[in-house]
């Protein structure tokens, strides 16, 4: 008796979180189904956002994508490697070094927003740029990214360390050859997961990018992406709503690709990779 | 072991540009911490006393922060107290009553946990506020707030009291079938007590994002700097509040908000160590 009504009291609470998610689809679908189309993507957006597209805004956002995952890709696997191989787990340092990974990632978005403001727009002189909101927010990503590609590296098999000793194999040949290879699937999915949540930023990137509608001509213009879009839009625009709405439905569109994409990696075992 | 002397050039290489890469991470968090305290600790000498005062008027020098520490507080804590209990309960269901729904729910919830905060607020703003307005006016309120907030948390809250109910030993269940318990009972006398330092430690964490949180609390709280009679009262949060002012503060005006970050920074550190506390794990 007491498990049938666990049952029924589960359903409920699975439709208690359920049933809002899918208002908040509805919802942005009708908002937005007047203005989605092929156009919305390719225009450029007139009237501080009432009218026209986003393509302007989607060039912001992949230069603003781009540049954040060239900073943090290299460093984060950087200082993967360094864990996972350099250091032993239960280490020290090691467990000192996760411990600044997990308060990284701990640190609220907005902190991350008056620190770039503050060092990169202000001390290094780079403005409100594509530059200082990409450097911003790489470092808002390098907790996750590394905490991922650490994983991967750490998963590789210990036999294939033990080989690598008895082989008296160099490092820097391991790292290339044996190491990446292996840990590739769980690195592709560690870089896409930082795109990810890099393209759902919005705090961050207030005040080191900015709101500047153009297209940008150089990383030191001020470029907007759509998630600021979405906020200004919706904010301090009046009649910017349906627009606003389009945007998220395009910036979930693409968020629930790169999380397909993640499924898909994962699902490759890690020794395809080697082949 | 091979000593260092003897390893190729490129192996020495290898081991300087990994050693600097992860000091990088331990300078980041350090050069974050310190330019804060740059900004903000000559004003926190001078007037640090001020900002636990209720009024907040930066164009006559007042710089109170107190209602919005609070707001922070309440609508973070409210948020916890919707989105925890669903979340734990609804994870223990999908895992001992019905597994069969357990992967695609946690799909699911994952792709929930992506979605970004300007969309949730976005959506609060559309439905929420509205709906809220009809009910009790204005809307946009220390409840908005909190809703929109619970349904952000309950994924990431979900995610975590799966991982920890799948740290359990397979034998607690395999003795509770074999005594013939009811799967309730075993739940609330063996798994959930056996799991609960993780599990409040992961909801600890939780509500460090949730007082971090600014686009969708910005975007349905109203932002009015008060103390809330009520629950559908407006309030601004610290975060909301940077977010809001940032763009044209000047002078001290923007130092204070410089303060404002360093207090989020202070307190997420705690409840992080906090969390580690509860869930077992030493740094250092």
């Amino acid at each position: 008796m007491a498990d049938r009504v666990a049952w029924l009291a589960g359903l409920v609470l699975l439709a208690l979180v359920m049933v809002p998610v899918v208002l908040m689809v509805t919802a942005l679908w009708q908002q937005s189904a007047d203005v989605l189309s092929a156009g919305f993507l390719l225009e450029d957006p007139g009237r501080a956002g009432r009218s026209g597209g986003i393509a302007a805004l989607l060039i912001s956002t992949a230069w603003i994508l781009g540049l954040c995952l060239m900073v943090a890709v290299p460093l984060g696997l950087g200082c993967a490697l360094y864990l996972s191989e350099s250091l032993p787990a239960d280490s020290r340092r090691a467990q000192w070094l996760g411990g600044v990974l997990d308060m990284l990632a701990a640190v609220p978005s907005i902190v991350y927003g008056l620190f770039g403001y503050q060092f990169f727009a202000i001390t290094l002189g780079l403005g409100f740029s594509i530059l200082s909101g990409a450097l911003a927010l790489s470092l808002m990503v390098l907790p996750l990214m590394i905490r991922s590609a650490e994983q991967a590296m750490r998963a590789v098999p210990m036999g294939y360390r033990q080989a690598r000793d008895a082989l008296a194999l160099s490092r820097w040949g391991w790292v290339r050859r044996i190491l990446l290879p292996c840990a590739a699937p769980g690195i592709a999915v560690g870089i896409i997961l930082s795109a990810g949540r890099a393209l759902a930023e919005t705090a961050v990137l207030l005040f080191t990018a900015g709101y500047v509608l153009r297209r940008p001509d150089s990383l030191f213009d001020s470029g907007r992406t759509l998630s600021v879009h979405i906020y200004d839009l919706a904010m301090n625009v009046p009649g910017g709503m349906p627009r606003a709405a389009a945007t998220a439905v395009v910036l979930v569109g693409l968020l629930v690709i790169l999380n397909l994409l993640v499924r898909r990696v994962l699902r490759q075992p890690m020794t395809e990779a080697l082949v | 072991m091979i000593t260092t002397s003897s390893l190729p050039l490129s192996d020495r290489l290898l081991a300087l540009v990994l050693r600097l890469c992860g000091g990088l991470a331990a300078l980041v968090l350090g050069g974050i911490v310190t330019v804060l305290l740059v900004r903000a600790l000559p004003f926190l000498v001078s007037e640090g006393a001020g900002i636990w005062k209720s009024t907040w008027q930066p164009g006559q020098g007042e710089y109170g922060m107190a209602p919005m520490i609070a707001g922070s507080l309440f609508v973070s804590v409210l948020a916890l107290l919707l989105a925890a209990p669903v979340a734990i309960l609804l994870a223990a269901w999908l895992r001992y009553f019905a597994p069969r729904l357990r992967r695609p729910v946690l799909a699911g919830v994952e792709l929930m946990a992506g979605i970004p905060s300007v969309v949730y607020g976005l959506w609060g703003m559309l439905v929420l506020v509205p709906w809220i307005n009809q009910w009790v006016p204005p809307g946009a309120s220390w409840l908005a707030g909190s809703l929109v907030l619970a349904l952000m948390i309950v994924p990431l809250a979900l995610l975590v009291t799966d991982a920890a109910l799948g740290q359990l030993p397979l034998r607690y269940q395999r003795a509770g079938e074999a005594l013939a318990l009811s799967r309730v009972g075993m739940l609330r006398r063996v798994l959930l007590p056996r799991a609960a330092p993780a599990i409040v430690g992961g909801v600890v964490l939780q509500f460090g994002r949730a007082l971090g949180e600014t686009m969708a609390v910005l975007m349905v709280c109203g932002n009015v700097v008060q103390w809330p009679d009520s629950v559908f009262a407006p309030v601004r949060t610290l975060t909301a509040n940077i977010a809001l002012e940032m763009a044209y503060a000047t002078g001290d005006h923007r130092v204070a908000l410089f303060a404002s970050g360093l207090l989020l920074i202070a307190v997420t550190g705690v409840l992080l160590m906090a969390s580690w506390r509860l869930r077992g794990m030493s740094h250092g």
